[in-house]
């Protein structure tokens, strides 16, 4: 048997058989079939649309469409006030929004250079790491309900919702809290607030072993996540990868360290990386690891500030707020670490307007999604499920 | 053929009952487990799983109608009933409407092969093990007519996935059912629960008796987990990746009807596991002396009972794993079925007959 020709197409061979007959073999045909995951899906964590060029269950490629959820918030930037660009932060990673608030308001103050009084800064701290924590669990719980587990949902939202309940109790909104304030916050903490966040912490860190051992060392949930996706950690920094993703793939770079604001580098705490034994470096469990690590970081920065955190007398947060917020000429890039990763903010002022002549909002969603493309090929599409919610993407905030 | 002849006489004489020409014997002998399983398929079977799954994530569940909402699937039922009924434009019409039918008929016809009692048979066929094994492969060509008449691509990923995974599982399934066929020596299935009946009560189960019986026991449990599409092998209805499967673009009563379909055939499994290896209507206490527990607690009525908390339970079994464990991956289900489940089966199936060989 001897094999004369073949031709792409089809995968048609043409064969000389022993007794030299020639035949022509022909595969049955087989198409690629255009496959559109979301907008409405339900694992595609809100707006987004992945078009997917799928052969069987396998995923050829995948490539995502953005931008159901743009609201122009760098055009609106350019035509309010700066105290007033803060609520529109909330509204772009809609699950920290303290975070994203942090990240525009030490940008604002670098423009204008003020300094900060200690306890705001404290206070700061502890409703972001909160937030954070609200954040990673709800990341965490969806997750679950991507890979077929339900419970571990609720259980995260049950917890959760303290966090959410805390911090409606200091800012009056349960999400879009316009709490922290250009030089400050808009209200001091309440009386009890120390009181009830240490119950928070005790009552939260057994949940945090029960959540590890309910999901993340579940046999299957293993078997689900462990080297899919992988990304290695030269192409994460192409990429422009940060915060748990980045660290997910091995690279020990946390904001928080790296470039620290505010009190971060009084605290202690670690950064949590993979190490390769419990997962592959770079794959979905790793970046599962590391938040579900991360909530414990958290724990103990909380746990810190509360204690440091000094109590004034007849305190007034917004002290040290200026009236009116017209920065001199000049161009600032200030950046935080949220919980999906760097969320910068580069504002330039004409030095006459209180408007900013324009706000560029580095989204970190946006980014980690940008490799989407790369990690889908060749993937199945229950991985490819895996993979998006590894990313852990708000869409508010990738198309902001 | 039929091998328990006293009990057939009883229920034959129930069934030749009548009062002035109307066949009231025959109604109540055909009607009982049916009404049965319409009144738990319809309410407490769907109402049990969100109150469990509600316990297990510590909120409440339904609460509204009712009291503890019990009438809660009621009123759910009523409201499905109501809605619009949607074939889609581009949709196989005739395969759309025929799909959920073929699934709910297949679902059901194995019920007349369940013994709920000693007198409570639809038909004590003398291969009614194979019937009822054999009668469910109907649900696979339902769910590919609803995955393919759709038109819908999700609802075509999950009807392949679908046909896939039940046609594999069926073989341990089946394997594993053989092995509690040839402990009982007939495929009937009363004759399972006279011959696991006796005065030492759960002494006389296959499971309890038989040394090897609990590895086809659970090798059963979990292919019918898969053949029901039930957690943690839910993937041709996989939510989160299929958006519903194979019944993506169904609503209304056609949607109910996949939904009494698979409620149906998750009691109809669970109450198959429990006549082969738990002794279906036979009591589990034992006579301890002159302390006759066994005595006291069999018969018709009693058998009914013992079936029906058997059944339930191994519901709450596989309620209690979809509410807990993630999903598995196609690929990895069907690395369960053929390299685990199956040569386990082929272990199992050697095992029992040596054992009926020599012991």
């Amino acid at each position: 048997m001897q094999e004369l020709g073949k031709a792409e197409l089809n995968s048609t061979r043409i064969i000389r058989q022993d007794d030299n007959r020639v035949i022509i073999e022909k595969d049955l045909d087989t198409e690629y079939m255009v496959l559109s995951m979301g907008p409405q899906h339900p694992s595609t964590h809100g707006v987004l649309r992945l078009e997917c060029i799928t052969d069987g269950e396998v995923v050829v490629e995948a490539e995502p469409y953005l931008g159901y959820l743009h609201r122009c918030f760098e055009k609106y930037c350019e035509k309010i006030d700066y105290p007033a660009i803060v609520p529109y932060t909330d509204r772009m990673d809609y699950l920290a929004g303290m975070n994203t608030e942090l990240a525009y308001c030490i940008t604002v103050e670098k423009l204008l250079d003020i300094e900060i009084p200690r306890r705001v800064e404290f206070i700061r701290v502890i409703t972001a790491e909160l937030n954070r924590i609200a954040s990673h669990l709800v990341a965490i719980g969806t997750y679950g309900i991507d890979l077929g587990a339900f419970t571990p949902f609720l259980f995260c939202f049950r917890d959760r919702e303290i966090i959410l309940n805390l911090l409606e109790w200091i800012s009056g909104a349960r999400m879009l809290y316009n709490y922290v304030w250009i030089g400050g916050l808009s209200y001091d903490v309440p009386a009890d607030f120390k009181k009830r966040v240490d119950e928070f912490v005790s009552y939260f860190k057994p949940k945090v072993v029960e959540l590890r051992e309910l999901l993340t060392e579940n046999e299957i949930f293993v078997k689900r996540t462990k080297g899919i996706g992988i990304m290695p950690a030269e192409v994460a920094i192409n990429y422009g990868w940060s915060g748990p993703m980045l660290r997910g793939s091995g690279v020990k770079w946390d904001l928080r360290r790296n470039d620290p604001y505010s009190i971060y580098p009084e605290l202690e705490f670690d950064i949590p990386v993979p190490d390769g034994k419990f997962s592959d470096v770079g794959d979905s469990l790793s970046r599962h690891l590391v938040r579900a690590l991360e909530i414990d970081e958290s724990l103990k920065i909380i746990e810190q500030c509360l204690d440091k955190m000094p109590e004034v007398a007849g305190f007034d947060p917004r002290a040290v707020i200026p009236k009116r917020i017209r920065p001199k000429a000049g161009e600032v890039y200030g950046r935080a670490e949220n919980p999906r990763g760097e969320v910068g903010f580069y504002i330039v002022s004409d030095g006459k307007s209180t408007k900013p002549l324009r706000c560029k909002a580095r989204s970190s969603c946006f980014v980690n999604l940008s490799a989407m493309k790369d990690l889908s090929k060749g993937q199945l599409i229950p991985d490819l499920v895996a993979i998006i919610g590894s990313i852990d993407i708000v869409l508010g905030e990738v198309d902001r | 053929m039929s091998s328990s002849p006293s009990l057939n006489t009883w229920s034959d004489a129930l069934s030749g009952f009548t009062i002035g020409g109307f066949p009231l014997g025959l109604i109540i002998v055909a009607a009982i487990p049916l009404v049965f399983i319409a009144l738990y398929a319809l309410t407490y079977g769907v109402y049990g799983e969100r109150k469990f799954s509600a316990f297990m994530q510590d909120r409440l569940g339904p609460m509204e109608v009712g009291p503890w909402g019990i009438l809660q699937t009621l009123a759910d039922i009523l409201k499905l009933l109501q809605k619009e009924d949607i074939v889609p434009t581009v949709a196989d019409k005739f395969l759309f409407v025929i799909g959920p039918l073929i699934m709910f008929v297949g679902s059901f016809l194995a019920f007349a092969v369940l013994p709920f009692g000693p007198a409570f048979i639809g038909a004590d066929l003398n291969v009614g093990l194979f019937y009822a094994v054999g009668i469910v492969a109907l649900e696979v060509v339902g769910i590919l007519a609803s995955g393919w008449g759709s038109n819908n691509k999700w609802a075509l990923y999950g009807a392949i996935r679908s046909v896939a995974q039940i046609v594999s599982y069926e073989i341990p399934a089946s394997i594993a059912l053989l092995c509690g066929a040839m402990m009982a020596g007939s495929l009937s299935m009363q004759h399972f629960n006279v011959v696991q009946s006796g005065p030492y009560g759960f002494m006389h189960f296959f499971l309890f008796r038989n040394p090897i019986a609990w590895l086809p026991f659970i090798i059963y449990f979990i292919a019918s987990l898969a053949e029901n599409n039930r957690a943690p092998f839910d993937i041709p209805e996989a939510e989160s990746e299929l958006v519903a499967g194979f019944f993506t673009e169904y609503t209304g009563m056609k949607f109910a009807m996949f939904f009494l379909a698979e409620y149906g055939s998750m009691f109809m499994v669970s109450a198959v596991l429990s006549i082969v290896f738990l002794g279906g209507w036979a009591s589990p206490l034992p006579n301890i002396g002159g302390l006759a527990l066994n005595t006291m607690t069999s018969g018709p009525v009693w058998g009914a009972i013992w079936i029906i908390l058997k059944g339930f339970f191994f519901i709450f079994v596989q309620m209690w794993l979809r509410w807990t464990l993630p999903r598995l991956r196609v690929d990895q289900l069907m690395y369960l079925c053929w390299k685990v489940l199956t040569p386990f089966a082929f272990i199992a199936f050697v095992l029992t007959a040596v054992w009926e060989i020599y012991m």
